[in-house]
């Protein structure tokens, strides 16, 4: 049984195709869309590097680089933690949580992983094609060193936006409109199109703290660059560990506190 | 009752309802204008930043250039913008639209109302905000009393062309399920060629001509610049007359598209 969840993940993944190929153009808006979105996030940095030629020590190639990690990880988010966490708000106010709670597998698991909307990972295609094309144009040697710290940042920036969402989510045991909250993250997560060394220091601050929308896009983007700090990826590294620690715990708190829809 | 009065007085009470029905979902709507306003001031910081780097000033415009600049398309915006296009589809599909055509008025003056109501709340929420940006950002303005007057007309104008266009635009929504591809389009042209991402001195040469012949300057840049004193007292008359032109063609689309629309949705609906 040690492979239990991995094969739970596929049939979910599984369920996700088979309601989305139902629509075939669904495909096709989608690429259309994810593309527009991509044009104008590139055609944006195109217009602001028109008139400079770096931006806060940032690269044309290197901000490319970003605009690519926005969109792998908001590709990443949008194709099954945000469905799967905005369905598990609606189930606690509908009942429907109940019928999860049956089911012999662990509670959080199954409320994060249950919807995935494959047409999404048409952002994470093209966010990494895109990081791949502006990683040939760096200056920078990217070598092993650069590809390594690049991955450890992402699964910690990842970890921090996945505990994030978590705890927003739990939320919705005792508030009824989350939902509201989350249109705060996205708001703010379109700030992290830039690198937030950008913004004056209480925005940086919420974008780090608050919203962690630093950790999952700017640390990654500096890794590639080959300009990230140790001590900010460790930083990463230990944020990560306790909000996931953290958020676990606030979960089984809310469970153990929640007394079903029924009478 | 003669034709001024009865719009007066429907508009009186439709306003009214509008601005209730906007109080009832106000925490919804104050997590909405969050939106409005995160956006200007991440373009704020990004050309002030550009700015810095070449040297305090990119073609003429300081960080306090900028910052004015964008505070006052904050407002320029939430008055001009219209969530129509968003809704339209929703509201065929929902059966809300037969309801509105059951009406002895077109269905375009609620929608007139409910979104001044709402833009008339949410200023409780944007003109604080506006403060901390502005007092963040050090703005630097150029107005006086001839600018602001100027700005009154434009800025009414701008409404109504942005308004206009957008509702016409909504009515694909009778020919088509897939609105969203349509309106994501539009919205692209318009955050680009309306001044929002950048002013449109700072766009490239090309894209600036395109804006010119499009109506999207003159439904945001337009006021701005006229409140910032950047458009020269001998171009307002010409802006004006511009803005007017587009109001004409928009109701015009308007108008041939409308009965259209409702000849197609009553021989659907049966």
């Amino acid at each position: 049984m040690r492979f239990h969840k991995l094969r739970v993940l596929w049939v979910f993944f599984r369920i996700g195709a088979m309601n989305e190929m139902a629509y075939r153009a669904n495909f096709f808006i989608q690429l259309f869309e994810s593309l527009l979105n991509l044009g104008t996030a590139l055609a944006i940095v195109a217009v602001v590097f028109g008139r400079t030629e770096t931006l806060a020590g940032w690269t044309p190639p290197e901000l490319v680089a970003l605009v690519g990690v926005y969109f792998l990880v908001l590709g990443a988010i949008s194709l099954v933690i945000a469905p799967s966490l905005e369905r598990f708000m609606d189930d606690v106010r509908t009942g429907n949580l109940d019928f999860t709670l049956t089911k012999p597998e662990d509670s959080q698991f199954l409320v994060s992983f249950s919807e995935f909307r494959i047409w999404k990972s048409l952002d994470v295609v093209l966010g990494a094609g895109v990081l791949a094309a502006a990683l040939t144009r760096m200056s920078t040697e990217v070598g092993v060193t650069e590809a390594l710290t690049f991955g450890v940042a992402l699964i910690a920036g990842a970890t921090i936006v996945y505990s994030f969402w978590v705890m927003l989510a739990t939320l919705s045991f005792w508030f009824i409109r989350v939902e509201n909250i989350l249109m705060i993250f996205w708001s703010m997560y379109a700030a992290g199109r830039w690198p937030v060394g950008i913004y004056p220091p209480w925005l940086r601050w919420t974008l780090t703290l608050v919203v962690p929308v630093a950790f999952a896009v700017t640390v990654p983007a500096r890794a590639i660059g080959g300009r990230l700090e140790p001590g900010t990826l460790f930083g990463a590294l230990a944020l990560g560990a306790g909000l996931f620690v953290f958020s676990r715990w606030f979960w089984r708190f809310g469970i153990r506190h929640y007394s079903g829809a029924s009478a | 009752m003669s034709g001024l009065r009865y719009f007066a007085a429907l508009y009186g009470t439709l306003t009214r309802t509008g601005i209730a029905l906007q109080i009832q979902y106000r925490a919804a709507n104050v997590i909405w204008m969050l939106g409005g306003i995160i956006e200007p001031v991440i373009y704020l910081v990004v050309w002030s930043t550009v700015a810095r780097e070449q040297g305090g000033s990119a073609d003429g415009w300081t960080p306090a250039d900028f910052a004015a600049y964008y505070v006052t398309l904050m407002f320029v915006n939430h008055l001009t913008f219209a969530w129509v296009m968003h809704v339209f589809q929703f509201r065929i599909q929902q059966g809300e639209l037969s309801f509105a055509l059951l009406r002895p008025i077109h269905p375009i003056h609620s929608d007139i109302a409910d979104n001044l109501g709402f833009k008339l709340v949410m200023l409780v929420v944007l003109i604080p905000a506006a403060l901390v940006v502005a007092w963040t950002f050090e703005p630097r303005w150029n107005t006086g009393l001839a600018e602001t007057l100027a700005f009154v007309p434009a800025l009414i104008l701008a409404f109504s062309v942005r308004f206009l266009t957008e509702w016409s635009l909504a009515l694909a929504a009778f020919w088509t399920t897939r609105v969203t591809a349509v309106n994501n389009v539009y919205f692209t042209a318009l955050i680009f060629l309306s001044g929002r991402v950048a002013p449109i001195d700072m766009l490239p040469g090309w894209l600036q001509t395109v804006s010119a012949s499009l109506p999207f300057y003159w439904m945001v840049a337009f006021p701005v610049e006229v409140m910032l004193g950047r458009v020269p007292p001998g171009e307002l008359a010409a802006g004006f007359a511009t803005q007017l032109a587009w109001i004409a063609a928009a109701l015009g689309m308007l108008s041939l598209v409308w009965t259209r629309a409702v000849r197609r949705f009553g021989a659907v609906g049966g």
